[in-house]
């Protein structure tokens, strides 16, 4: 693949052999792919084919097998509680949002580990513009706010670790079309910050048009790889995933 | 005042009392079951231990009171956190109702343990000097004033603790769903460990304070007393804090009342009959809420 001969030190992240398994079941078979620093980078596939174990794996969450190098450093014995800290933010599936808690503190939770208290207090503007929504309720329980809001606290919350590479999974989910194409335009904008994006997604439509590299994944391995644009037209992704 | 009013008076005072030490106990069982869904049925023995603590601290040590409740506070806490390295960790995974029998097994082993250090009944020295006022016809004494402040004032700390720290926050994010908690770069287990070692405390100045009002101490007086406290927390809502507290108090005045107008055997009876009929009345208690179960 065309990507690995990229300079080393311009990845981001680098998966390699990456192998999952639940209960004996095995969920992701080798598979390996790499985000360059500053990208947006998406990975595609039907329900069922790996793509929430990789981001699991690569925040700790899920044991594996394989490597998974972030900024020259292995994961593989890091504990998930400091993989945020290192600089990945990860909003997980099903967004993972604190419905007991406020707005207010679901966000305040992801600067655990932070001490810089005048930068958070930026951190914290920076996510109320973005998410004007958020501020209007910020001492609401956050269980009571709508699947856009929720999904935009859980964006919001990500951002507040500051992470240098953000994983998204399925930010689209369950979204009316003018909201994706916000969280769309959202997640471009902050890629636009600097910081790299690892996409997961089943609106491929979407994610193809924004991402600079794709991976499309069938149970559990790569089948396919290239520029988003390009896979855009690619017969078998039409056929497969955009429903052409 | 009227003889109606003082008896009513001294009864609510009685119950306060009563009730303080069980929301202090209730409170374990809240905690423990709102951040790991788990009944921690050792926990009653837990207190027991902590009114032995009490017993070595005053008697081989002969302490005096506060340095006596902080130390039994600190070594019921440590014995929380043991309790959950060592027996209910490695089966964080494992079927409900193995980490259940678990805790079913640890209350016996320090019941037994203790049985074995202690054959006999101890008797705590009274570590306060105890002063009885007369309020208009309602006695007052020093002893029943210490337990329901001190208790009333480490309640209001854990509810600030719970609600407006971070170690709170993160206890609360737990119990809503601790999948997901390591990706705040919070350490889950930390906080788990912190939740067994604040409940375990309480548990521990409650051990005091029982033991200083009832200064006859033996291995099985953390059976009722626990029970009564689980009560507390399933009446308030179990899983909720002010819940338990809330719980405790009506429980400690319901017993008072059943004592005070029917034979005292009957209290016991009446404490089980509230959890019964509150099971199938009100399964989530006072302050619960139903919460659909995640998958």
């Amino acid at each position: 693949m065309s990507e690995a001969t990229g300079a080393v030190e311009n990845l981001q992240l680098d998966v390699r052999d990456l192998e999952v398994h639940y209960d004996g079941i095995r969920a992701l078979h080798g598979v390996s792919f790499s985000v360059p620093k500053g990208e947006i980078v998406t990975l595609i596939g039907a329900n069922g084919a790996g793509k929430t174990s990789i981001l699991r794996a690569i925040s700790g969450l899920t044991p594996y097998a394989g490597s998974i190098v972030f900024e020259g450093q292995d994961l593989q014995r890091v504990p998930a509680h400091q993989i945020v800290g290192l600089g990945i933010a990860h909003v997980p599936e099903g967004r993972g949002i604190f419905g007991n808690l406020t707005v207010q503190e679901n966000l305040r939770l992801a600067t655990w580990q932070r001490k810089d208290k005048e930068e958070i207090e930026i951190d914290y503007d920076r996510v109320f513009t973005i998410f004007p929504r958020l501020m209007e309720r910020r001492d609401q329980p956050s269980g009571t706010l709508s699947g856009g809001e929720q999904q935009m606290l859980a964006v919001g919350r990500a951002l507040m670790s500051r992470g240098r590479l953000l994983l998204l999974d399925e930010p689209s989910m369950g979204l009316a079309p003018r909201l994706v194409r916000e969280i769309f335009r959202v997640i471009e904008d902050i890629n636009q910050t600097g910081v790299t994006i690892l996409l997961v997604e089943q609106n491929a439509n979407m994610a193809l048009r924004i991402a600079s590299r794709a991976y499309v994944l069938e149970t559990g391995a790569v089948i396919l790889s290239g520029a988003g644009r390009e896979l855009l037209g690619d017969p078998r992704v039409k056929e497969a995933y955009l429903g052409a | 005042m009227s003889d109606g009013i003082v008896y009513w008076l001294q009864q609510i005072l009685n119950a306060l009392q009563l009730g303080s030490i069980y929301a202090l106990i209730a409170l374990g069982y809240t905690m423990v079951y709102g951040i790991l869904t788990m009944i921690n049925f050792a926990h009653g023995d837990v207190f027991m231990i902590g009114a032995f603590f009490c017993f070595l601290a005053a008697t081989a040590l002969g302490l005096s009171f506060a340095p006596t409740l902080l130390l039994t506070m600190l070594g019921a806490a440590l014995l929380g956190v043991v309790i959950e390295r060592l027996a209910y960790k490695p089966l964080r995974n494992a079927p409900r109702v193995s980490a259940i029998i678990t805790a079913l097994g640890v209350g016996l082993f320090l019941e037994n343990f203790t049985l074995a250090l202690a054959p006999y009944p101890k008797h705590i020295p009274p570590l306060l000097e105890n002063v009885t006022w007369n309020l208009g016809g309602v006695s007052v004494s020093s002893l029943q004033v210490i337990i329901i402040f001190l208790s009333l004032g480490l309640m209001i700390v854990l509810d600030y603790v719970v609600h407006r720290t971070p170690v709170g926050m993160a206890m609360r994010a737990i119990s809503w769903d601790k999948t997901f908690v390591p990706l705040m770069g919070i350490p889950v287990n930390l906080i788990i460990s912190i939740t067994f070692a604040i409940g375990a405390g309480l548990a521990g100045a409650a051990g005091t304070m029982y033991a200083l009002a009832y200064p006859v101490i033996d291995p099985y007086m953390g059976i009722m007393v626990g029970w009564k406290a689980f009560i507390s927390a399933v009446v308030g809502g179990i899983g909720n804090i002010r819940g338990a507290m809330i719980g405790a108090f009506i429980l400690g005045g319901v017993e008072i009342m059943v004592a005070a107008f029917f034979p005292s055997t009957y209290r016991d009876f009446v404490a089980f009959t509230l959890l019964l009929l509150l099971i199938v009345i009100r399964p989530y208690g006072i302050l619960g809420q139903p919460r659909i179960q995640k998958v």
